[in-house]
């Protein structure tokens, strides 16, 4: 391993000068073979740049799940009688609770407390007497804490003991629920575009974008920056080298990295995790790379703004990770955000991309959609260049 | 005694000089104490399961008495927004594809006969699953909405299921989500302060110069991991006060407790830094190396998604992220009001971490010289 020494800073800007006068492609060329031989040079850049997706994806893939299962539910039998049991039976079978049978309400509390089981199922012991009177009355006490398996342990509750219900109907004949009492409303529920109702449909799309934002700011956020902390880019002030041919020079070599990562993810998605791919290849591998040369941009401008690798690495975290995790509709529905947030999380390249990359592999091609986004996108990628570009005109500070 | 006093003069000097290292410059001051404040605001907003907004189209094909109720009682709870009212069956793509509905209701024909016969009157509903868990948690507020109606109409469920949320009445997912935020977004810029520390130095060559000094290495550690944790602390006392006076969420538990936990999980990400740190050559390893770690150890905690629905052997791999265990703490001091007796367990896996990572960073300081 070597800490880049200063001859070959030098030797690189050499190379530049030297070929500097031809115009600008041998100048783009001689400067990409720089970008080039110094990428290669540190190999653990380059192995955590092309190991990182790959790692990422299926760490990701497998560990990040909103569906729950086995979740353990204390049942407090105080009124143990058939009729109580059978009320409840549907909860043994479900694959999505598993049920620890206890007599005693402390003893459940207990467990609740301790943390071993999420939520509390009561049968009072006056249960198969009120039932016999009319309607019967079961309490369920949740762990607030983790509302959103609490959400479901409810859900999942409730449909066991209906189901109880309609297997009383059947039972009093077919044709009981037809003519007798008022008729009621049955909801029939059709989940488009993710028919299995699994959260890793959502989440693997979901996570090539935030694996792509991630590889692009942190490939190049501190491009730039070193250059100005070690002086080699003033001393490519004094070469007739262009900023554009510089940013070009430094974007080129990771667009092929970021483009390796984007494949190695797309055939994860595909072959591992099963997410249906509805949309064409080729709408979402030239949508994939268009956000990559924003975020990779994005990453070179924050470089050149910030000409500070500390400054640089803690922006790149701030304004691209973590914002993308929290604010693009990830996880979270943009649409259910106050309008001010609503209006930040727009501002965010990565909010337009993972908008269209869930409808690309859910939905399918959606041309107009295509059509808008991509557009959005190039117009970020023409922005950010410009104005990374006018972060390395020529002036000492 | 005398050796004693020298060596903590030793530390605090070096302390000093660390603390002014990363203060000096008004623009890394405001990096690394204005984001706190803007992403506790901006996410304790963003960050929400709970449906505020559910854009939706309707198909009435029955246009009765009933249905009509029923609508009416869905426009009624504030949260159902009528989006667009369709025509007929295919006009509903277009209504989820390009209006960014994330339901339609569909009431067929012979909604209202069927009713009015006693029968089981089916209400279609149609989710974008393109967010399965937003269209999931629509559908049960649809569901409670139409079991509402029923009951009204006199066709109760023979079992009533009386639900009562403890720590967190409402089940609101942002007091679930913030609480987590005090320890996951203090995590992430103190882990990239503490990786950068000692990889600015060797970068710069001032680190050979430091272990020539009389500072032993372990004095060296306790230089750089105190400033770093101080950083941690305030970012997290930022965080905390804007979720409890900001977004009010009640605390229950003891602050001194919390504290107590956070310092453990600050020093555990400190070391995992500090232990990076040593083991990089340049700032761009240790950035490197350090986003490498951040994406799992934030999404892997339980931050997002709970750890239970993960594999088991993700399970495992787990308990050697302290923000799952830091996490976890402060979220159950904070909400549950839980003391050191049933939490304590949360402890060990972060006091094995910085058992692990601090000392490991000292030694690693010496025998890692290119």
């Amino acid at each position: 391993m070597s800490a880049v020494p200063r001859e070959q800073g030098a030797r690189d800007a050499d190379a530049a000068t030297a070929a500097s006068a031809g115009g600008f492609w041998p100048r783009l060329v001689a400067l990409l073979r720089k970008e080039l031989r110094q990428m290669v040079r540190d190999r653990s850049n380059l192995a955590v740049g092309l190991l990182l997706p790959a790692v990422l994806i299926l760490l990701f893939g497998y560990g990040l799940s909103f569906d729950v299962t086995d979740a353990p539910v204390a049942v407090v039998l105080e009124d143990s009688s058939p009729t109580a049991r059978d009320v409840i039976a549907g909860l043994q079978g479900s694959r999505y609770v598993a049920p620890v049978w206890t007599t005693n309400v402390h003893e459940a509390e207990d467990l609740m407390r301790r943390g071993a089981v999420v939520a509390v199922l009561r049968v009072p012991i006056d249960f198969s007497r009120q039932l016999a009177a009319g309607q019967g009355r079961l309490e369920l006490w949740l762990n607030g804490i983790d509302s959103t398996t609490a959400t479901s342990v409810e859900g999942y509750v409730g449909a066991a003991i209906a189901s109880w219900g309609a297997r009383q109907a059947d039972r009093a004949g077919g044709t009981a629920t037809a003519g007798t009492g008022p008729g009621s409303v049955t909801i029939e529920q059709r989940m488009w575009f993710n028919e299995a109702n699994t959260s890793t449909w959502y989440l693997v799309p979901g996570l090539l974008a935030l694996v792509m934002t991630l590889i692009g700011a942190f490939l190049t956020s501190l491009l730039i920056a070193r250059e100005w902390e070690r002086g080699t880019l003033e001393a490519l002030f004094v070469t007739p080298v262009r900023p554009l041919e510089l940013v070009l020079s430094k974007l080129f070599p990771y667009l092929v990295v970021g483009a390796i990562d984007l494949v190695l993810c797309l055939l994860a998605a595909r072959f591992l995790f099963e997410v249906p791919m509805r949309g064409s290849l080729l709408a979402i591998v030239v949508a994939s790379l268009l956000y990559l040369l924003v975020s990779l941009l994005l990453g070179l401008w924050i470089s050149g703004v910030t000409r500070n690798q500390f400054q640089a690495s803690q922006m790149a975290l701030l304004v691209s990770f973590m914002p993308a995790m929290m604010l693009s509709g990830f996880v979270f529905d943009t649409r259910n955000m106050p309008v001010v947030v609503q209006v930040i999380s727009q501002i965010l390249p990565a909010t337009h991309f993972m908008a269209l990359i869930k409808t690309l592999f859910l939905a399918g091609d959606d041309w107009r959609v295509f059509a808008r986004d991509c557009s959005i996108l190039c117009l970020y990628a023409l922005v950010l260049t410009f104005l990374t570009t006018r972060t390395l005109r020529k002036r000492l500070h | 005694m005398q050796e004693l006093i020298s060596s903590l003069r030793r530390i605090a000097f070096l302390c000093r000089k660390e603390l002014l290292a990363i203060l000096k410059e008004p623009a890394t001051r405001a990096i690394l104490i204005a984001p706190a404040l803007v992403q506790s605001l901006l996410f304790g907003y963003a960050a929400s399961y709970d449906l505020t907004h559910v854009p939706y189209a309707v198909l009435d094909q029955s246009r009765g008495a009933a249905s009509t109720e029923l609508l009416a009682r869905l426009d009624g709870t504030g949260v159902f927004d009528r989006a667009a009212t369709l025509q007929s069956p295919q006009q509903i793509p277009d209504a989820v594809d390009r209006q960014g509905v994330l339901l339609v209701l569909s009431i067929p024909a012979d909604f209202e006969s069927r009713l009015a016969g006693g029968q089981a009157a089916p209400l279609q509903v149609i989710l974008d699953g393109r967010n399965s868990s937003t269209a999931g948690a629509a559908a049960g507020y649809v569901s409670n909405i139409v079991a509402a109606y029923n009951q009204s109409r006199g066709a109760a469920a023979p079992v009533a299921l009386e639900r009562r949320a403890l720590y967190n009445p409402n089940l609101e997912s942002r007091w679930n989500i913030m609480p987590g935020l005090i320890a996951g977004l203090s995590m992430l810029q103190t882990l990239l302060l503490a990786a950068l520390s000692v990889a600015r130095e060797r970068e710069q060559g001032t680190f050979d110069q430091l272990l020539v000094t009389p500072l032993t290495p372990m004095q060296i550690l306790v230089g750089k991991a105190l400033p770093a944790m101080l950083i941690g602390i305030i970012q997290s006392t930022i965080i905390l006060l804007v979720i409890r006076f900001w977004f009010q969420i009640p605390m229950s538990g003891s602050p001194w407790l919390l504290y107590l936990g956070l310092l453990t999980f600050t020093g555990a990400a400190v070391g995992i830094g500090l232990s990076v740190s040593a083991l990089s050559l340049n700032m761009q390893q240790a950035m490197l190396y350090t986003f490498l770690l951040i994406m799992p150890l934030m999404l892997l905690s339980g931050l997002l998604t709970p750890v239970r629905n993960m594999p088991w052997v993700l399970q495992m791999a787990t308990y050697a992220n302290p923000l799952r265990f830091g996490m976890d703490l402060v979220r159950r001091v904070y909400l549950e009001g839980a003391t050191l007796h049933e939490v304590g367990f949360d402890f060990l896996p972060m006091l094995v971490i910085g058992g692990v990572t601090l000392p490991l960073a000292a030694w690693l300081f010496r025998h890692r010289l290119s």
